[in-house]
């Protein structure tokens, strides 16, 4: 499970907390890696800009099926104070099909948390259709 | 009679071994976490994880990767089996390093400068790790005139006192070859990675899965073998054994979560002096006695 950054930071730093012993993700077995190959949900910060809009891109290509997107912070949803930046293309579901939004500035952990774990359920439906897909062929 | 046994052993470690080396990867997950003053994860997590990745989709740079991964997984337990059928102990290190030397060609077969670089730091790893159970070997030689796992477990008292240089020498290399903190340069278990996932960067889905079930086998085989310093042939020896090797296992998470990464200079430098300053020690005190 993964996650990438392009923010001011504030919410980078509420989904580190989600790793801490306060909040500890991993009773959910979601651990922080920064491998894409092995990643099933992908959880990303920050509006994106045109520079970065490429990383975004293929870091989801990378990422085998069945995979879930959450977007997290204001930013990442909409664009938030940014919007209107001549450089920045105003939420990450402008570039990759986005499944979770989690608004807030900075997002705090507990509704990050709630997210991810709705995007686990979002993953396991995908999961079943994908099966079901491949059991058809 | 003692033939069945080994026979028996043998088919146990192939079928219940993954197991019992998944749950050793739960504890060793569950223990981190609470090391960490965390609640972590559920103990049958690791078998959660290998479940979703066969069931993803399957991205591969080139299709003599996931053949390269296969053979590992299969060398490892065909190393395992010769150990516990009671076999040649040398045949045992050999098939191991073919086993190694697998999953470095699987990590080069791809482009990924994290993966190449992940295998050199394993080749490293490799070259501080096997001297250890070479002179390991060559010690039981020496004390049982025999490399046979089967005569060193029938010889009657327990190898670990006049092995202990040896014994020391082989705990050190078994964080090595776990791939524990100071030593995990090439492929590291737990959050803390630099090299994105070294060897593993570039497996995914199925091949990720077989990497993780391999592991499995591959830490019960290596407590297998700290067992095998203190069996004597009886129950007694057995369980003394079997408790050291969870211990054994216990100490290594306490070092993995207790100690920073290190560089394969220090890797290398530290696993020659240790193997050959106990292990070389050992010989000589053999030797003398």
């Amino acid at each position: 499970m993964h996650y990438d950054a392009s923010s001011c930071n504030g919410c980078d730093i509420e989904v580190l907390a989600c790793l801490t012993p306060v909040y500890d993700v991993e009773r959910f077995g979601v651990i922080n890696t920064g491998d894409p190959k092995q990643a099933d949900i992908f959880l990303i910060t920050g509006a994106v800009n045109d520079q970065n809009k490429e990383v975004v891109k293929q870091l989801y290509d990378q990422m085998p099926e069945p995979k879930v997107v959450v977007a997290v912070g204001v930013c990442a949803c909409s664009g938030g104070v940014f919007k209107d930046c001549y450089n920045i293309l105003g939420g990450v579901d402008k570039v990759i099909p986005v499944d979770v939004y989690v608004p807030g500035c900075a997002a705090r952990p507990e509704s990050i948390i709630d997210g991810v774990v709705k995007g686990l359920d979002i993953l396991e439906k995908k999961r079943l259709k994908l099966r079901e897909g491949g059991g058809k062929r | 009679m003692s033939e069945w046994i080994w026979i028996a052993m043998c088919i146990l470690f192939v079928v219940v071994g993954p197991l019992v080396g998944c749950v050793l990867a739960g504890i060793d997950r569950k223990i981190s976490a609470r090391m960490q003053n965390r609640v972590g994860p559920p103990l049958l997590q690791p078998l959660y994880d290998v479940k979703k990745f066969m069931a993803k989709e399957q991205i591969t740079p080139n299709k003599v990767q996931d053949f390269y991964v296969m053979v590992f997984l299969l060398f490892t337990i065909v190393t395992g089996a010769i150990f516990f059928a009671g076999m040649d102990l040398l045949l045992v290190i050999f098939s191991l390093t073919l086993a190694e030397t697998f999953l470095v060609l699987a990590a080069y077969s791809s482009g990924s400068v994290y993966s190449q670089i992940g295998a050199q730091r394993e080749l490293y790893v490799a070259m501080a790790f096997e001297p250890i159970i070479l002179i390991m070997a060559i010690c039981y030689y020496m004390h049982t005139g025999s490399f046979s796992v089967s005569d060193i477990v029938e010889n009657g008292s327990m190898s670990v006192v006049p092995l202990l240089g040896v014994f020391i020498a082989f705990i050190f290399g078994l964080t090595m070859k776990l791939r524990k903190s100071p030593f995990d340069l090439s492929l590291s278990h737990h959050a803390h990675q630099d090299i994105v996932r070294g060897m593993a960067t570039e497996f995914s889905g199925r091949t990720y899965a077989s990497l993780e079930v391999a592991h499995w086998y591959e830490s019960v085989m290596l407590l297998g073998m700290v067992a095998l310093f203190f069996a004597d042939g009886t129950w007694v020896g057995a369980v003394v054994g079997i408790v050291v090797a969870l211990l054994a296992w216990v100490l290594e998470i306490w070092i993995d979560n207790g100690f920073a990464r290190m560089t394969w200079q220090t890797a290398l430098k530290s696993g020659w002096i240790v193997g050959l300053v106990l292990g070389v020690g050992n010989v000589a005190v053999l030797l003398l006695i």
